[in-house]
């Protein structure tokens, strides 16, 4: 990943719905890494999504059509 | 050694449900969906592209609404105790196995109708006696798909159609046919789909599940288990959303590892040409049991629709004596008896004896069943030696 670029995550209920995002943003090419939910955010499950803040809309329109639960977005 | 007993397991796997299983204890080993470092993420994506992989064998749109389970009576058993209270109606066949009749009998004491629809001798089963036993209060029919008693096939299409016109939810074992024969969701009506892994989806025992069709209200169906899912932990309450409801404590990450492996190795081959390879077998098997004059095979004499179970008996013999001389005298490894479905026994007449049956799979060679046929024309000509 690229330091200079912004990030934001995306926090879930659960790991396997954050691994089913994860699943579908790389069949669609999208640059993302599962993480540690940083501390300063407090999550249901440990690990979130991290993703390149100019993927956001296309990140929330990926996780509309997989009907994926989420708690929320956040920059990091 | 001739194994003709995949109706029970299958065996053997392919090689690489074995490469997978070691793979995952020697570099993988971790909790799936608990932990955050790399080793539990690859545990879990693990996990989940077995669920993708199931997902697209049985056409179901999304891979979460498969959930694991040791096997498929747990399976069977989370949809029946997980659906079904006091007052409600559930619609069977004769032709259940024990993990769906048990369950189902339980229910009964406390307070659940149970109709039982008879097939006939043969095993057949019309749809369209369903309509007339279909009550105000019936919520739930549950199906055998395939009989590992006689290998015939239920209708399942043309029940899942009934169910749905009426609202009813239609569940389907599929232990003798996910794997081995066409299955679809969506095609089939399907609401619960409960699989076992070990048979003829290749993988280890320890392994099933059962997948929720979009028709099922998650928030009502009550779990088996509850405890640790790695998620929502900070709550004493059962989450209540997809796996995670139904997946309490840790999951049998090896197991499932060589499952996917199973199911890879189906998808690259094609359902369709395993059924059809399976039926070859089991059409010259059958055949080659008419010709012995003492042998008596059972089911319905429709050789295209059904999957690879055949039973047969020998004219005043028991299913013990012949089971016990194919493997002793012979190498072939069978099973006998009523093969946990009393009601089947009962539905073709071979209640409390049973029967000798040959399961095949995807492995076996026609060779096999050559020798196997020459074998019990063989036991069957000694004629009978016990009293
Ligand atoms: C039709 C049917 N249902 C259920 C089962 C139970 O399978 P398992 O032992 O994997 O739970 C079997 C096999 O034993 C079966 O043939």
């Amino acid at each position: 990943m690229n330091k200079s670029e912004e990030y934001r995550v995306v926090l879930f209920y659960s790991t396997s719905a954050a691994i089913k995002a994860e699943s579908l943003a790389k069949k669609e090419n999208l640059v993302v890494k599962l993480i540690p939910v940083p501390r300063n955010l407090s999550s249901d499950c440990g690990i979130c999504l991290l993703f390149r803040s100019q993927d956001k809309l296309v990140i929330e329109d990926l996780l509309n059509r997989g009907k994926i639960e989420y708690e929320n977005i956040y920059p990091i | 050694m001739i194994y003709l007993d995949n109706a029970a397991t299958s065996y053997p796997k392919p090689k690489r449900v074995e490469q997978a299983m070691v793979n995952f204890m020697n570099n993988i080993g971790a909790s799936p969906g608990r932990s955050a470092h790399r080793l539990s993420q690859e545990a879990g994506r693990l996990i989940y592209q077995t669920r993708e992989n199931l997902a697209q064998l049985f056409k179901v749109n999304d891979p979460l609404r498969i959930i694991f389970t040791l096997n498929i009576t747990e399976a069977l058993n989370l949809a029946l105790q997980g659906i079904l209270v006091p007052g409600d109606g559930v619609i069977t066949s004769s032709m259940e196995h024990n993990s769906v009749m048990r369950p189902l009998r339980d229910l009964e004491r406390k307070g659940v109708k149970v109709e039982i629809i008879p097939c006939s001798s043969r095993g057949e089963f019309d749809p369209e006696s369903i309509k007339k036993r279909i009550k105000k209060n019936t919520k739930l029919i549950v199906i055998n798909h395939g009989s590992n008693v006689i290998g015939s096939i239920l209708p399942i299409c043309q029940i899942g159609e009934i169910a749905r016109k009426h609202g009813i939810l239609f569940l389907v074992d599929t232990a003798q046919t996910a794997g081995c024969y066409p299955l679809d969701m969506e095609k089939d009506k399907i609401d619960l789909l409960a699989f076992t892994g070990h048979k003829a989806l290749f993988g280890p025992s320890g392994t099933g599940g059962l997948i929720f069709g979009e028709r099922v209200n998650i928030k009502k169906l009550i779990p088996l288990k509850r405890g640790g899912t790695g998620s929502w932990s900070e709550f004493e309450e059962q989450p209540d959303f997809l796996p995670d409801k139904y997946e309490s404590g840790t999951l049998n990450a090896v197991g499932i590892a060589g499952l996917n492996e199973g199911v890879k190795f189906i998808l690259q081959e094609g359902v369709d040409k395993i059924h059809r390879y399976e039926l070859l077998l089991t059409q010259k098997l059958i055949e080659g049991l008419k010709n012995i004059p003492e042998a008596i095979v059972y089911g319905a004499e429709k050789r295209e629709d059904r999957v690879a179970v055949v039973s047969f008996n020998i004219q005043k013999r028991l299913p013990s004596e012949i089971g016990l001389k194919l493997d002793e005298e012979y190498g072939i490894m069978c099973r006998i008896g009523l093969h946990c479905s009393p009601a089947s026994h009962k539905t073709i007449g071979t209640f409390p004896m049973g029967s000798v049956r040959f399961s095949l799979s995807y492995f076996n060679q026609w060779e096999e069943i050559e020798q196997a046929l020459e074998a019990v024309k063989k036991i069957a000509k000694e004629g009978r030696k016990l009293k």
